[in-house]
């Protein structure tokens, strides 16, 4: 086993690169999916009728087929429809869908688990459908749940190398690149690597913690 | 879909067989890890526990894919061992679900009543005994809905073998892409052979379930659809 820290040194300012594109891919597609997460879960719960039964087949459809799978389709396919987007748009947009199918199951366990008086009271106080959502029932579903939403956060972040197949360059594209280009392939993946337990491993911790101060 | 022609579409079809093959034996040896971390967690002597535990927190923290381009381009190069493209691939993810699963199977063991145990103690069962006999028959109904969403997850991580060309329906899929010219016709029905082969796993862990739980007394309400279980998280899955 060869192990050169000249060539990790080499590495670090194209990981630092690569960090800071998988963090913004991160940051923006777990934005996305708590988003388009709860849209579903309001839609599948009281939305009309002709538009639940779609959205609950698609979540379903989307959630049971591989996240790779989506991203080549997204984008091979959306230019064939006349939709151009960058890789990186194309790279979030997936994991943002994909993931918003998992959080929007989540919000629906929060959701469910706001006690019944809560929506009667909204009614007895005459409150609209909109503020009913808004200040009653959501407030307490997510509190509920930022623990689960969280631990798909670390989820994500393990899928983002994924979008390096459609030529984002995050850490493994840079990782890749740099491999290929001195033969380092050893320091360079090990890096990469060793970085994802390093963020995984404090951030579930981070979870493990919020879950019990919030969820009582 | 006339643009793919037989030819193609037996490429395909030899993909799904390569899929199957990946997801079964991915299983295997993530089951096998499963179990053996996981009891290996509840373990009386803290070493044990702790080595279990470290296996745990790294292959959960590390991405499956990123292990996967480990095992094929690290290991060669730093050990010299040099493994078969669909072994790496296996190893790679019956690792990372292992640890998964492992996190299931430890919560399930820990949520056996603790007079069951006590009970195995006082007819004398040797530890065992106590595992083989009381805990695991009862702790193992409750993996099953866990198992069953690591299982469709594990289905969906075989497509990152694609990228090592090993040829699976992902793979498949981009060499049809290239034949055809066409994007949408090949990725909808992969996405569609995908969805199918996760209805087929999730259809038989239910039947699976519905066995387990006569077996130990209690009753499946039947349901026509089956589906995953809902509240559980999966994958990133601490413990709930």
């Amino acid at each position: 086993m060869t192990w050169d820290w000249s060539a990790v040194a080499d590495f670090m300012p194209r990981f630092f690169e690569g960090l800071l594109v998988t963090l913004q891919a991160l940051v923006l597609g777990a934005l996305l999916a708590f988003a388009l997460g709860l849209v579903w879960a309001i839609v599948l719960r009281s939305g009309p009728k002709p538009v639940r039964w779609p959205v609950a087949a698609i979540t379903e459809f989307v959630r049971n087929t591989p996240l790779l799978v989506q991203l080549f389709f997204l984008y091979y396919v959306l230019p064939e429809w006349g939709i151009t987007l960058s890789a990186m748009v194309t790279g979030v947009i997936g994991l943002g869908l994909h993931y918003s199918t998992y959080t929007s199951e989540v919000y629906r366990a929060g959701i469910d688990g706001v006690p019944k008086g809560q929506w009667e009271a909204a009614t007895a106080l005459n409150l609209s459908r909109a503020r009913t959502w808004s200040s009653v029932i959501l407030p307490q579903a997510i509190r509920r749940v930022a623990p689960a939403l969280g631990n798909y956060v670390i989820a994500m972040l393990k899928d983002t190398p994924m979008i390096f197949v459609i030529g984002v360059m995050e850490m493994l594209g840079q990782a890749r690149q740099f491999a290929s280009e001195t033969f380092l392939t050893v320091e360079a993946f090990t890096v990469v690597g060793i970085a994802f337990i390093l963020i995984a491993y404090p951030a579930s911790v981070l979870m493990r913690a919020l879950e019990r101060r919030l969820v009582r | 879909m006339s643009e793919i022609s037989p030819g193609l579409w037996e490429l395909l079809l030899k993909g799904v067989w390569i899929t199957v093959q990946l997801t079964v034996y991915s299983a295997a040896l993530g089951a096998a890890v499963a179990f053996g971390v996981g009891l290996a967690r509840a373990h009386r002597l803290w070493i044990v526990r702790f080595v279990a535990g470290t296996y745990f927190e790294v292959f959960r923290g590390t991405s499956a894919l990123i292990l996967m381009f480990w095992i094929f381009f690290v290991l060669p190069l730093g050990f010299g061992w040099q493994l078969v493209p669909m072994w790496a691939a296996v190893l790679a993810l019956g690792l990372t679900y292992g640890a998964y699963g492992s996190e299931v199977v430890r919560g399930a063991v820990a949520a056996v009543a603790k007079g069951q145990r006590e009970a195995g103690i006082a007819l004398s069962f040797t530890p065992a005994q106590q595992l083989r006999k009381i805990v695991l028959p009862q702790a193992w109904p409750e993996m099953i809905p866990p198992f069953n969403n690591l299982l469709v997850e594990l289905l969906k991580g075989t497509a990152l073998v694609s990228i090592m060309g090993v040829a699976d329906i992902a793979f498949g899929a981009s060499l049809v892409r290239n034949a055809t010219g066409q994007s949408a016709p090949v990725y909808t029905v992969i996405l569609l052979m995908y969805f199918v082969l996760a209805a087929v796993l999730t259809r038989g862990m239910r039947v699976l379930e519905r066995r387990a739980k006569a077996g130990i007394g209690q009753k499946q309400p039947e349901r026509t659809f089956p589906r995953r279980s809902r509240e559980r998280v999966p994958v990133g899955g601490e413990s709930r």
